[in-house]
């Protein structure tokens, strides 16, 4: 695989080459006239015979990477089912656009919702103000909230962009291809 | 029977009514059809698909394209001159339809001629009537009462002069190796090699020229989208812009058209002779799609370069051409 299969018109190496025409006047002139002119035909028509590499968008999606950052998803433990979130506001506090809000309570034995002393009883981000810088992620001392793949997020009203617990606890539905190995 | 115009044959009236009916109706089916195809094209070239939304393959993007500029006002500047500019887009459209006339299709078959009109003149009448669109951009860019349509239509006129003196000495060789102005007889007489061997300088020039005189990249002098906004179309709107752009497609059906018959040898192609249509039209769509081809390709020129390129270049060369067409012609 060439480094730019995606893009054969770039050509192999690093950097693309600057390509200058003669000097107009004289020989050279005549040259530009036809002999360019013939070469920028015979540019367009390789386009041509290469073929589309548009992504049709709502139907084909861009593949992300591993580590794109899209909408956040709050975790649970897998064993026995209790909230990561114990309700600390670190990720609120880390936040820059001040768009996470938590509240926390405490766990009351017998049904308890965390695994610590404490849990997240409103726990809301606020997707129009989030920035997706991730800093959240990295400040969770419980690996309790991170960032998923999904990026399709759009919507009319400003009121559905604010994401409540439940809806980040969620199972994301995967709309978003991930990249594969190499690409 | 008085025949309409001083013909080479005569034929029944209801023949030429039904000629000219199949005539225009064929090709105002290929005009939308050549929109899309030009826009597909045109993406395909850049790396993109082109329209492909609306109907299969997006072939009806002409319909919608056409609904929506009918839903659209009929807007008339306060400063435009009414009549005139009404008629401006009109005259490109008449223009553009009277030189169908004489592309000829095919030979007599069954005693009807498969062309619209077989005039001794057929050269000279596709200049009268292809110029007669350029009064339409000049009277349109002028009676818009805007700067950059008249900008656009003072471009036009200098174009025109500067482009249809070239392209007339261009065809002078092509016309004088057939020795008639026929487009029929000229297709008659490349019976053994096409013109655009022994022609192919003529031929070079006509398509230049012919790029200039359906205002197409890169002599888009007129309207020069990106510095006049449309040129002299800036103030038309709706169905009369539209007309605008329907009529610079028939105009290169009309200038591939004439440069397949006069150079491409017509209707000529291997086959049965009902098959003769059919190359022609295949001649002249290989010519259409140079025309995308370039158009994709090449940037618009200065208005300078243009005006030095057409009188320095393009006239001495067909000056030329017709000198040397001349003393060859003479002398075998």
């Amino acid at each position: 695989m060439s480094a730019n299969s995606e893009f054969p018109y770039l050509g192999d190496g690093d950097v693309v080459e600057v390509q200058r025409g003669p000097e107009p006047g004289g020989a050279g002139g005549a040259y530009r006239a036809f002999g360019e002119t013939l070469r920028g035909l015979k540019t367009t028509m390789a386009r041509l015979i290469e073929g589309p590499l548009t992504i049709e968008y709502p139907e084909e999606k861009t593949p992300v990477y591993p580590r794109f950052r899209g909408r956040h998803k709050l975790h649970k433990f897998e064993d026995t089912g209790l909230e990561k979130c114990v309700g600390c506001s670190l990720c609120a506090a880390a936040c820059p656009a001040d768009c996470i809000r938590v509240v926390a309570a405490e766990n009351i034995p017998g049904e308890r919702v965390s695994s610590g002393e404490r849990y997240a009883a409103v726990y809301e981000i606020n997707l129009s103000r989030c920035i997706f810088c991730g800093y959240c992620e990295i400040a969770c001392p419980f690996d309790a909230i991170t960032m998923g793949h999904d990026y399709e997020m759009a919507d009319y009203d400003r009121e559905n962009l604010i994401f409540t617990k439940e809806m980040l606890l969620a199972e994301p539905i995967e709309r978003t291809p991930l990249k594969s190995e190499g690409e | 029977m008085l025949p309409i115009a001083d013909t080479q044959m005569v034929e029944a009236t209801w023949v030429m009514i039904l000629k000219s009916v199949v005539i225009f109706a064929v090709i105002f089916g290929i005009l939308p059809v050549m929109t899309v195809v030009e826009r597909k094209l045109i993406g395909r070239f850049q790396h993109r698909y082109g329209p492909n939304r609306v109907g299969p393959f997006g072939l009806l993007q002409p319909l919608a394209d056409v609904g929506k500029l009918l839903g659209k006002e009929g807007f008339r500047p306060k400063n435009a001159i009414p009549a005139l500019y009404v008629l401006g887009p009109l005259l490109p459209v008449l223009s553009g339809v009277l030189a169908l006339a004489i592309i000829p299709w095919g030979d007599v078959q069954g005693g009807v001629g498969l062309y619209g009109i077989d005039v001794p003149i057929g050269i000279l009448y596709f200049f009268a009537v292809g110029s007669i669109a350029f009064y339409g951009l000049l009277l349109g860019g002028w009676s818009s009462g805007s700067k950059y349509s008249l900008l656009g239509a003072m471009r036009g006129a200098a174009q025109l002069i500067s482009y249809e003196v070239s392209m007339g000495l261009a065809l002078l060789g092509v016309v004088m190796m057939a020795g008639s102005l026929s487009l029929v007889d000229v297709v008659h007489a490349q019976g053994e090699v096409w013109y655009v061997v022994p022609q192919i300088v003529g031929f070079l020039i006509f398509m230049l020229a012919g790029f200039a005189e359906t205002n197409r990249t890169p002599f888009d002098m007129p309207e020069a989208d990106a510095e006049l906004v449309q040129g002299f179309m800036t103030e038309y709107g709706g169905m009369r812009f539209g007309s605008f752009l329907l009529v610079e497609y028939m105009e290169i059906i009309v200038v591939s058209g004439v440069a397949a018959a006069l150079f491409l040898g017509g209707w000529m192609g291997p086959g049965p002779s009902f098959l003769d249509p059919i190359w022609m039209l295949a001649k002249m769509f290989a010519l259409v799609f140079l025309f995308i081809w370039v158009r994709a390709t090449l940037p618009r020129l200065r208005y300078d370069q243009l005006m030095s390129f057409g009188w320095k270049v393009l006239l001495p060369l067909a000056t030329l051409n017709v000198l040397v067409t001349a003393v060859l012609v003479v002398v075998t």
